[in-house]
């Protein structure tokens, strides 16, 4: 427990820089995953290839992916953005199924309503497939924002300073509560940012609260 | 006026939804298309703002073809109520009303003063507004649609079995708030139902369809009732049964009308007797 009072500064360094190396991804996948999705749900007979596809994406190691992309992209091995991709391929292999089903979820009454009152295809969608699908698509968020915190350590093997850092650390000085310290912070942001997730859903979405 | 003009739909399955249909529909009165499922009725419906595309015919308002008009702008301009109103969950009361002003363009706090003034119009009171729609009764959510249809003040409402959800208390209390509006605005509807008798209640004309969308026959519905054009006609408005089928039969009190069953459903009057009786 000394050890976790003694390096609080350390812990809450590390917390700060996994958190903004986490949220790039995040968002980015959502904002990939919602074309990708689009796309799975509207053309059927490419549904199922298509969300089989992306979501073995999720079955590429993070090792190999953090080799591969280097070169890919001609980016350092060691650059914090090849951690950001590979994060990033993580999120839209979770969130474009999620993305897929929430659009699906939609009524089709509701749509053929929008459509016979006069919106357009593009507003349509914005204004009334998107948002009503957020429940789902939000459902989605928050498994991805888990694994994506949670994963995001694996960026030390390459050098990426975060909470991974606790691990290899404490392994290699055997300090079994710094390895506790990483595993007790990575769950409480994970918990932290999905509550805030929660939250920013009941805020953006009244309509969906009980009793609403 | 709307007018079809030899229309047909047939699907690329083959199936003959419409066939060779043409009809006139007369500006500022109510026709009601009415059938059992599989008339094409709804289908002939969605013709009229391009939900659904003709295979051949034109469809024409006020001499105008619609296939020549954009079909979102041409949506805007006809007013829509929906089975179930077909109201938009995530969007308050206010903002379901006032969606083709929003969609046209109009500054939302005009669009939302003018969705207040209708929702009065619908009989709906203001401080539903601000609730989501399933905070709602179905007769309520019902008014919604209708005043979303009116909200742009559209020459045409398109009214697609609207009261088909609602429990019968509720759905007479729609009709007659149809029937008043309709005094009020004279607007062109054009009325889906399979419910002979709202078909009655509600039309000026009425169409009674065939499979297909033959036409079995048109006409005001005391013609039709008076004269039916076949025994479909015949069987389907039910002129052998319940209320359609009366005969007279003397009382101590005068004469009263008793339908097949036995009966009575009511007292004959003479020219006489009327406003007194």
């Amino acid at each position: 427990m000394s050890w976790v009072v003694e390096n609080l500064d350390l812990i809450g360094r590390l917390t700060v820089e996994h958190l903004r190396q986490s949220a790039l991804p995040i968002v980015l996948g959502l904002l990939l995953s919602i074309p990708a999705g689009w796309f799975a749900f509207r053309f059927r007979l490419t549904r199922g290839v298509v969300l089989t596809a992306v979501g073995l994406l999720y079955t590429i190691p993070s090792l190999a992916l953090f080799a591969l992309l280097p070169p890919l992209l001609g980016i350092s091995f060691l650059s914090e953005v090849n951690l950001i991709v590979a994060l990033t391929i993580y999120a839209v292999a979770i969130m474009t199924r999620f993305v897929a089903d929430a659009l699906s979820s939609v009524e089709p009454s509701v749509r053929q309503a929008a459509d016979a009152v006069g919106y357009g295809t593009w507003r349509r969608f914005w204004q009334v497939d998107l948002p009503l699908a957020g429940p789902v698509v939000l459902a989605g968020l928050r498994v991805t924002a888990v694994s994506t915190i949670s994963l995001c350590t694996v960026g030390i093997l390459i050098g990426i300073d975060n909470l991974g850092y606790l691990f290899t650390n404490g392994y290699q000085r055997q300090i079994i509560p710094e390895i506790l310290a990483g595993v007790v912070a990575v769950v409480v942001i994970a918990l932290l940012v999905d509550w805030l997730l929660v939250l920013a859903g009941r805020a953006l979405m009244p309509w969906t609260r009980k009793g609403a | 006026m709307i007018e079809f003009r030899s229309v047909t739909k047939t699907y690329p399955d083959g199936t003959h939804a419409v066939d060779d249909f043409s009809l006139v529909v007369p500006a500022h009165t109510t026709t009601v298309l009415v059938g059992s499922s599989g008339s094409g009725k709804t289908t002939l419906l969605r013709m009229i703002n391009r939900m659904v595309e003709p295979t051949s015919g034109t469809i024409e308002i006020d001499g105008e073809s619609i296939a020549e008009r954009d079909p979102v702008r041409l949506r805007r301009s006809i007013g829509y109520v929906l089975q179930n109103g077909g109201l938009l969950p995530h969007h308050r009361v206010v903002d379901n009303v006032a969606t083709v002003l929003r969609l046209e363009g109009t500054p939302k706090q005009q669009a939302r003063d003018r969705a207040m003034e209708v929702l009065d119009v619908v009989g709906l009171d203001r401080s539903l507004a601000t609730r989501y729609p399933s905070q709602l009764s179905g007769g309520q959510q019902q008014r919604v649609g209708v005043a979303r249809a009116l909200a742009a003040d559209p020459n045409i409402l398109l009214m697609d079995e609207p009261f088909g959800a609602v429990d019968p208390i509720v759905r007479a209390e729609l009709q007659t708030e149809t029937l008043r509006l309709q005094q009020e605005l004279h607007k062109t509807v054009v009325f889906v139902t399979h419910d002979i008798d709202e078909a009655f209640l509600l039309g000026d004309q009425v169409v009674i369809l065939e499979t297909g969308a033959q036409v079995a026959q048109i006409g005001s519905p005391s013609e039709i009732i008076e004269n039916p054009a076949s025994e479909f006609v015949a069987s389907f408005i039910g002129t052998e049964r319940g209320a359609r089928a009366l005969r007279t039969k003397e009382t101590g009190h005068g004469t009263v009308l008793v339908d097949a069953t036995g009966r009575t459903q009511g007292r004959l009057v003479g020219d006489d007797d009327e406003g007194t009786a």
